[in-house]
């Protein structure tokens, strides 16, 4: 393998592997914060407890998601120096920004919280983990601005052989940067809710800690209910938001070979690619993928023969990738109305606590194909029409790639193991005890 | 001008993270032999515990200022030192997380483990930086398709292992003055007696790196050109024997705050030296990457100067509350907490 694929596959390891922290850290910062805030305000010490809890988990998934996004943000230079120097210009300080609002605030501020428990008056303490939730919003915001950059370059110019920046605010506050970021924001909602589902749910099956944890359960079952009817919505518009940007893409999602009009919906498609062609299309709906791309039962939806091979971006994965996401994407509102609907009796329904329980991988694993789609279905550009990623790669030897890439691999898997096994030991332990209450002269 | 203020800027976040990173790298480095018994390891931990974090985004925002002011270095300087950075990130790595992982079980080999992570994740990015920043004063010989022609060694020439040995010395003392600020007891008493010979030997090695750095870099250029600014490299001597002055009356903050100066200004004596170079080749003046032909378009420097301007006070500000909030000594109470290291 040369250079290119090499680095590839590093950055998708890096990458995927930092994203399985990420998403957590956005939902259970902003849990943690709700579960305070609701102890500030009633002064329940079990909500206290709630937020002392779930915020031990967080800090060791917050720890390793720090450190493996500081090998991404390196990774540009060591890796893609072709893609730094062309991009840079707009890339570099989008990057940069984040880093300047959102890295110090977060990590600053989460010291503090973790330390402050007794130097701080609960209010100034509670603002402490909203403004690191706040801060976690915010540092997704500017590093999906970049991304989305990547898929749909706006505001620049090139010059001197390279991108410059040409209108900041358009980069800034194009709507596909903000689609990608509620979509991928509401994501980490929905990981953080189902992870406290999902472990609560372990603990009401074993009846342990009930009161605690049917008081959690219910939190996050509404934050998720809530973030994952949204999330319908902001995929839809998100979807169609691609369709326009980036048409090759969507062509390889719906595994679309021909340009045609009022394009039927195939339920069942079995893509093959060698041949540009789908083996199987059945039960299909008239239509309706039109509908569904352009809310037109008789749009135009462009083929993938519109574009030369080389241009072209993997079908197959990038076809099952996309299906899996969006089944997991209707699974998930689904699961939260049925939690909704036993939310009083939660006991009652234990076949539903352990499908919660059993459930707490999946909007990882949607989050993960969603990126594939995301990345993979962007190829071969790094900057999508602009720069092809096999121009974007440093001038370094295969062997300095393969060597850090086995390092890579082995250090992420012991740390993914160690934190994994850190976090269901945790998890399974439950709560501390609460502090017996101090009623009169002990002893 | 832009360009200008922005190298400053950069040598400045460097200096920074030299100096906050810097007492953390080096009392992760001092650890072993600091820390004789289980509390005082956890003593060390907790001396750290609340600012090591926060202070690494300084590095991180060193790292993406360069790429954000000046893409070209930072394409030319990442892909070039390849090894030696990625070294330094895993070493950042399993440092980062023994914190986190070291008290969640309780087995002397589990700790055994994450403490020997801490000194190693400590330890060899403390010395890469030195080694790395030396190379960079002295040249890189690299070419004009940003290819580096050499290895890991290359970067391993005698002034590369002063400049690593220099930042080494420089990092433990600065750690050894924060423990002594904040531990109490024997490992308060042993920090305080190592730190006179540490000190006398990071003179040594200062001296030795200046006159070296005379010998194998261009670096005096422009002092020569430029006399007035020798006050930089004078006043990191001057706050280097202050340093020395307040061990002896055992004035730790004062001594700390010398210390910061100390490396503060020797960071921006080799950035000053530097100017206009970022990034130096070896091979041709001409390969060599400055701040002029490869900075960032004059739009993205001014957007950049105004999130820093206003963004950079705020950060230092709430910085330092976070640092006054924890100033006082670790003590037992802190170490049974349940949320301590």
């Amino acid at each position: 393998m040369d250079v290119l694929w090499l680095s590839r596959l590093q950055f998708a390891v890096a990458t995927h592997f930092h994203f399985l922290f990420v998403p957590l850290t956005l939902g259970l910062g902003l849990l943690v914060a709700i579960m305070e805030t609701i102890y500030v305000r009633s002064g329940d010490e079990s909500y206290k407890r709630m937020a002392k809890f779930w915020g031990k988990i967080f800090l060791i998934n917050f720890g390793v998601g720090v450190v493996t996004g500081i090998t991404l943000e390196f990774q540009f230079g060591t890796n893609w120096a072709g893609y730094s120097k062309y991009v840079g210009d707009i890339f570099g300080s989008l990057l940069a920004i984040e880093a300047t609002l959102s890295f110090f605030l977060e990590s600053t501020f989460i010291a503090i919280w973790v330390f402050g428990w007794k130097r701080l008056s609960p209010k100034v303490h509670c603002a402490c983990i909203w403004l690191v939730a706040g801060a976690a919003i915010l540092s997704a915001y500017w590093i999906l601005v970049a991304n989305a950059w990547m898929q749909h370059p706006v505001g620049y110019v090139v010059r001197g052989g390279r991108a410059e920046l040409a209108d900041f605010w358009q980069v800034v506050s194009q709507p596909f940067a903000i689609l990608t970021w509620l979509h991928t924001t509401f994501a980490g909602y929905i990981v953080g809710g189902f992870f406290v589902m999902g472990v609560s749910a372990y603990h009401l099956l074993r009846k342990s800690h009930t009161d605690f944890f049917t008081k959690s359960f219910r939190i996050a079952l509404v934050f998720a209910l809530i973030f994952s009817i949204l999330e319908v919505v902001v995929g839809d518009l998100h979807g169609r938001a691609m369709a326009e940007a980036q048409p090759a893409k969507l062509a390889a999602v719906e595994a679309q070979w021909e340009t045609a009009r009022g394009v039927p919906f195939s339920m069942l498609v079995i893509p093959d690619e060698a041949n540009e062609r789908n083996i199987v299309e059945a039960f299909q709906i008239p239509k309706f993928m039109s509908f569904l791309v352009y809310h037109d039962w008789n749009a135009e939806v462009k083929g993938l023969k519109e574009w030369p091979k080389d241009e072209r971006p993997p079908v197959t994965s990038v076809f099952w990738s996309f299906r899996f996401m969006v089944g997991l994407g209707f699974l998930f509102p689904i699961l939260t109305l049925i939690g909704w609907y036993y939310r009083n009796r939660l006991e009652s329904a234990p076949w539903f606590l352990k499908t919660m329980m059993y459930a707490i991988p999946l909007p990882y694993i949607a989050s993960g194909l969603g990126w594939f789609v995301t990345e993979v279905g962007r190829q071969p550009w790094i900057v999508y029409g602009v720069m092809k990623t096999s121009d974007a790669v440093s001038n370094i030897a295969g062997s300095q790639v393969a060597i850090s890439l086995a390092a890579f691999i082995l250090l992420y898997s012991l740390l993914g193991l160690t934190a994994f096994i850190l976090i269901a030991k945790i998890a399974g332990k439950g709560p501390a005890e609460p502090a017996p209450a101090v009623t009169g002269p002990q002893g | 001008m832009l360009e200008t203020i922005w190298f400053l800027l950069w040598g400045l976040l460097w200096g920074i993270y030299f100096m906050l990173g810097g007492f953390d790298l080096g009392l992760g480095t001092a650890m072993p032999f600091m820390a004789k018994d289980e509390k005082e390891v956890r003593t060390v931990y907790n001396a750290m515990g609340p600012f090591w974090n926060g202070n690494e985004v300084w590095l991180i925002t060193a790292g993406g200022v360069t790429f954000a002011a000046f893409p070209t270095t930072y394409a030319v300087m990442f892909s070039t030192l390849y090894t030696p950075l990625l070294m330094l990130l895993f070493g950042l790595i399993i440092r980062a997380v023994s914190f986190e992982f070291r008290s969640q079980v309780d087995s002397p080999g589990w700790r055994k483990l994450w403490d020997t992570c801490l000194f190693i994740g400590s330890f060899v990015p403390a010395l890469l930086l030195g080694v790395a920043f030396a190379n960079i004063f002295q040249g890189i010989p690299f070419d004009d398709k940003g290819a580096f022609h050499g290895n890991l060694l290359t970067l391993l020439n005698p002034y590369g292992i002063v400049g690593g040995v220099f930042f080494v010395v420089a990092f433990v003392v600065h750690g050894l003055l924060w423990l002594a600020i904040r531990s109490e007891g024997a490992i308060h008493d042993r920090a305080a007696s190592c730190l006179s010979t540490a000190w006398v030997v990071l003179l040594a090695v200062a001296v030795i790196f200046l006159i070296h750095t005379w010998f194998a870099t261009r670096l005096y250029a422009n002092y020569l050109s430029n006399p007035i600014l020798f006050v930089v490299p004078l006043i990191a001597v001057a706050a280097l024997l202050v340093v020395r002055a307040f061990i002896a009356k055992q004035a730790w903050w004062n001594a700390w705050f010398a210390s910061s100066l100390f490396i503060l200004s020797a960071t921006l004596f080799g950035v000053i030296g530097l100017f206009p170079n970022l990034y130096p080749s070896s091979l041709n003046p001409n390969y060599s990457l400055t701040a002029f032909n490869s900075s960032s378009s004059p739009l993205t420097l001014t957007v950049m100067l105004v999130v820093a301007l206003i963004f950079v006070p705020i950060v230092i500000a709430y910085q330092t509350w976070a640092y006054t909030l924890f100033r006082g000594k670790v003590t037992d109470e802190d170490l049974t907490s349940e949320e301590a290291y």
